[in-house]
């Protein structure tokens, strides 16, 4: 993919807006980590920034945009994978709503306080 | 023989085997995350308790080294620009800024791991400890790597670019890609375990 030079200096240019986009989001996501959200509202909130920096970085630095088919493709498949990886433990979780399995010493002080 | 399609683009893929060689291990390292992320999820949903990471780990300094990551990424999309504009130059003070963020991200770790030590929190201490010393261990492990690889581009690997230069273009590019996805790991890392 050959560019000319005034494209390139273009692209210089929005890699710099790119790279202050990404700095700006990085205090985003830390400034929403103390307001005062319940876990689950937290958590998205902060993945949906994480999302949007990743994205920034794949599309302009990783060139994504525009890219050909052939590697568009092996990421479409990657990302169902990535996906299904995800979501295995959270199934199992939902197996076994009701008759919580614990996993030991999550952090706990005590590990005499941890159900086995 | 001269191995085919270096340089010039496969008619049917319309790619390099570079190119599509980069990217096929980077979908292999998606993977390799993904299974980390999910080993963590799978811990976290069925502990009786999870700490929030900034009680235990120090959010300025996480911080900071995503600064420090993403700043290396825009210089290391800097140094395949400074090629494209035949600016050899440009390209070395660039890929040298790379290494020395790269660096710099590893010495905060290394501060940070020590910090950690000194307080007696090993990765046997608990299950976040353990799942926080096993994912930024592994994107450490490829800091170091990428700092070896984009040495070896600053170095003795630059004089490709003095007998071919489309090539030493297309091995920046996959450098770069590489970089660029370590990066992307970590602005994921970062919010998880230091935020939530």
């Amino acid at each position: 993919m050959s560019e000319s030079v005034e494209e390139v200096r273009e692209h210089i240019k929005l890699y710099w807006k790119i790279g202050a986009a990404l700095m700006v989001l990085t205090v985003v996501t830390v400034a929403i980590a103390y307001i005062d959200f319940s876990v689950p509202v937290a958590i998205f909130v902060a993945l949906v920034v994480a999302a949007t920096k990743g994205s920034l970085v794949s599309s302009y630095f990783m060139h994504l945009i525009g890219e050909r088919k052939w590697i568009l493709g092996t990421l479409l498949l990657t990302v169902l994978f990535f996906i299904v990886l995800i979501f295995i433990p959270l199934m199992g979780h939902l197996d076994t709503y009701g008759n919580r399995v614990t996993v030991p010493n999550s952090n706990a002080e005590s590990p005499s306080e941890v159900a086995h | 023989m001269d191995i085919p399609y270096i340089v010039q683009e496969r008619p049917d893929t319309g790619l390099t085997n570079v190119k599509l060689g980069i990217w096929l291990f980077l979908a292999s390292e998606v993977m390799l995350f993904g299974g980390l992320f999910s080993t963590y999820i799978l811990l976290r949903i069925n502990a009786t308790d999870w700490p929030l990471g900034s009680d235990i780990l120090n959010v300025p300094i996480g911080t900071f080294n995503t600064v420090v990551l993403i700043s290396s990424s825009v210089t290391m999309v800097m140094c395949y620009a400074a090629l494209k504009l035949d600016d050899l130059a440009g390209y070395k003070k660039y890929m040298a800024a790379t290494i020395g963020l790269s660096v710099l991200f590893l010495g905060v770790k290394f501060y940070e791991y020590a910090d950690k030590f000194s307080h007696g929190d090993y990765p046997s201490g608990s299950t976040f400890l353990a799942i926080y010393f096993t994912l930024t261990g592994l994107h450490a492990l490829h800091i170091v790597s990428g700092v070896v690889v984009n040495g070896y581009f600053l170095g003795p690997g630059a004089a490709l670019w003095n007998t071919n230069k489309e090539q030493f273009i297309n091995r920046i590019e996959a450098a770069g890609l590489y970089w660029h996805f370590v990066d992307l790991v970590w602005i994921f890392l970062f919010p998880v375990l230091y935020l939530l």
